[in-house]
């Protein structure tokens, strides 16, 4: 799920970045407040051995295929989500630079997909409410199985959000030809499957560490006190899910000048002989609203957003005579400067050994 | 040899690569950073179908791949990883856009080719560009870089420690990788009913590692506060590079350079 630089246009890049900085930027005021020195090297370690984790084959039984784990919801579980969200950040920038796994630019979204969803939403959302219900509390036999439960159902839900998220900021990026709904059909059911595999290992693992040591994990060891003063589930479920989408689909809704993926599924395209998908009237929705113009001129203004407006494809493609054969020229500048370069390491290297 | 091997074989590699010396290497760690994150986004601003106009961006890293001297081979052995994701968004584009957009003699080209062709150049160029960043920029320059830009220092102390720790976890993990398929031949990876006990085991020895890390640090006079590499000032040359690369960049972000170039020939 590691995106690359290509698949985003820098408006949708820089608004993840925003979205992604302002978590990381509360995580760190929390954690600040918590005031806890020794979380720090606590926080590396586990990172380290969760990125060391995600190389690990398992075998799924009765497939000859391989399961692995990305590791937000189990880092939520141990160190709490906003000690788990940082340590997601640093395990995805250590990949993108070390490993070209995800772009430097795309970090930003990188680090929404896969930490924000796994670590917020996978711990306020399902990890706590569950760990403090009394269902899954009474016993140690009831309290495996609400690890298990949260643990999958955790995985699972965020990596579809996840998946959901990279859709959609592919298509606003304007980058795949391929309609929204034809993508979300790709990617979500794939993510399904991965979301259950991971959600098992990563129950297999808690379970274990429950069975060792379960004051490491967090919720578990609670008195009635605090088992009191639980929020309601209902509650939780729907602020979450309306901030998760609001944050995730308006803000980049909002910032891109053309979602022509998200376009094509809400109002349809008579042009391309699309149905009416949704059937939803342009005029009186959201997209071609007064902020929206703002937005839009505002962009036109900084215009570092890529422009599809080029009806005229002999310019576009830049296409002419002349655009090819500077082409070859620039490749041949190219070539040249390599010639050139290892021309004077040789010399550098003669010149040293004499 | 495991995963986990060749990745420490990667960040080796990565390592013995920014401690080499050139005139890159000796540059300021903020200036590169700057001059990187400004490269991949304009080659991302490229329209789709702006191949021609795209192409010439190559000559940046070609540029610096050859006054670092730093082999272009590793970086497109990286590509394993970058291309195919890529392609996968990309492969769709020739199917859905099929309106020819160019005449190469009398076989069209559809604009989907054009534009997947883009997107793989994109991938290809923005790897390259970071690519060079960390292979000649060691790892404790970078993080005073980013502390000089105002990341946070939590954040910057973390991906050092972590990185100083990913070395030890991943090699620690091969070996018991190593161990397990020495015990059970012919698996392909770790049997379900070991899922749990191998990571688990490994988790529970880190936490009373970080308990010891964390007493090492306080005996070393940690209060809160790390230092990272000595700073080297922003200096002239590095004025000169930042410039230089920025113009370079924006005059092919704006002109045509490519058909420039082509027409004085026609």
């Amino acid at each position: 799920m590691h995106m690359a630089d290509a698949l985003l246009a820098p408006a949708v890049a820089a608004t993840m970045y925003v979205a992604s900085g302002t978590a990381a930027g509360v995580s760190i005021h929390q954690l600040k407040k918590e005031d806890d020195p020794q979380k720090l090297p606590v926080m590396a370690v586990t990172a380290a051995m969760v990125f060391a984790g995600q190389m690990i084959n398992y075998t799924i039984p009765g497939t000859g295929s391989s399961g692995h784990m990305c590791g937000g919801m189990m880092l939520s579980a141990l160190l709490g989500p906003h000690a788990g969200f940082l340590s997601m950040i640093v395990i995805l920038a250590i990949q993108c630079l070390f490993f070209a796994d995800g772009g430097l630019m795309a970090l930003g979204a990188n680090v929404w997909n896969m930490a924000f969803y796994g670590c917020f939403v996978g711990y306020y959302l399902i990890w706590r409410p569950m760990m403090r219900s009394k269902r899954f509390s009474a016993n140690s036999a009831s309290r495996r199985t609400g690890i298990t439960l949260a643990s999958v159902l955790g995985c699972v839900i965020t990596l579809q959000m996840g998946a959901f998220s990279v859709v959609l900021e592919t298509s606003l990026s304007g980058i795949t030809e391929l309609p929204f709904g034809a993508f979300c059909a790709l990617m979500q059911p794939i993510h399904l499957a991965i979301g259950l595999v991971e959600g098992l290992i990563t129950a297999a693992v808690l379970n274990y560490v429950y069975a060792s040591r379960p004051e490491l994990l967090r919720d578990v060891n609670l008195s009635a006190q605090e088992h009191a003063g639980k929020r309601s589930l209902k509650g939780v479920v729907v602020t979450l899910a309306v901030v998760a989408l609001v944050v995730g689909g308006g803000l980049s809704l909002l910032a891109s000048s053309n979602p022509d993926g998200l376009e094509w599924a809400l109002f349809g395209n008579q042009e391309a002989g699309y149905a009416q998908n949704m059937g939803l009237d342009e005029e009186d929705f959201g997209v071609a609203s007064a902020a929206a113009d703002t937005a839009g001129s505002i962009q036109e203004k900084t215009s570092f957003l890529p422009d599809y407006a080029f009806k005229n494809s002999e310019s576009a493609a830049g296409t002419t005579v002349s655009g090819i054969v500077g082409s070859v020229i620039v490749a041949a500048v190219a070539v040249l400067i390599c010639i050139l370069g290892g021309f004077f390491r040789k010399r550098k290297r003669e010149t040293a050994v004499q | 040899m495991n995963k986990m091997n060749q990745a420490l074989r990667e960040l080796s590699a990565m390592d013995t690569l920014a401690a080499q010396h050139s005139p890159i290497h000796g540059l300021n760690a903020a200036a590169k950073l700057i001059c990187t994150a400004a490269y991949i986004l304009i080659v991302v601003s490229f329209s789709k179908y702006d191949f021609g106009r795209l192409l010439p961006m190559v000559l940046w890293p070609v540029l610096l791949f050859q006054i670092s001297g730093i082999p272009v081979r590793i970086c497109f052995y990286k590509l394993r990883i970058v291309l195919p994701l890529v392609m996968a968004v990309g492969l769709f584009n020739p199917l859905f856009d099929r309106m020819p957009l160019l005449w190469i003699g009398t076989v069209p080209v559809s604009g989907g080719v054009i534009s997947m062709l883009t997107l793989m150049m994109k991938g290809i160029f923005c790897l390259m560009a970071s690519f060079l960043l960390i292979a000649t920029t060691p790892i404790d320059s970078l993080a005073a870089a980013l502390r000089k830009l105002h990341v946070p220092s939590m954040l910057v102390t973390l991906l050092l420690l972590t990185f100083r720790y990913v070395g030890v976890m991943t090699e620690e993990l091969a070996i018991m990788t190593d161990a397990y398929h020495l015990r059970a031949p012919g698996q392909k990876g770790i049997h379900i009913s070991a899922w749990g006990s191998f990571l688990g085991q490994l988790l529970l020895r880190s936490m009373d590692r970080a308990q010891e890390l964390y007493s090492s640090m306080l005996l070393r006079g940690y209060h809160g506060h790390f230092h990272y590499a000595k700073w080297k000032p922003f200096g002239l040359i590095d004025a000169l590079y930042l410039a230089a690369s920025l113009t370079l960049m924006l005059l092919i972000r704006i002109f045509p350079v490519a058909q420039m170039l082509g027409a004085l020939f026609i």
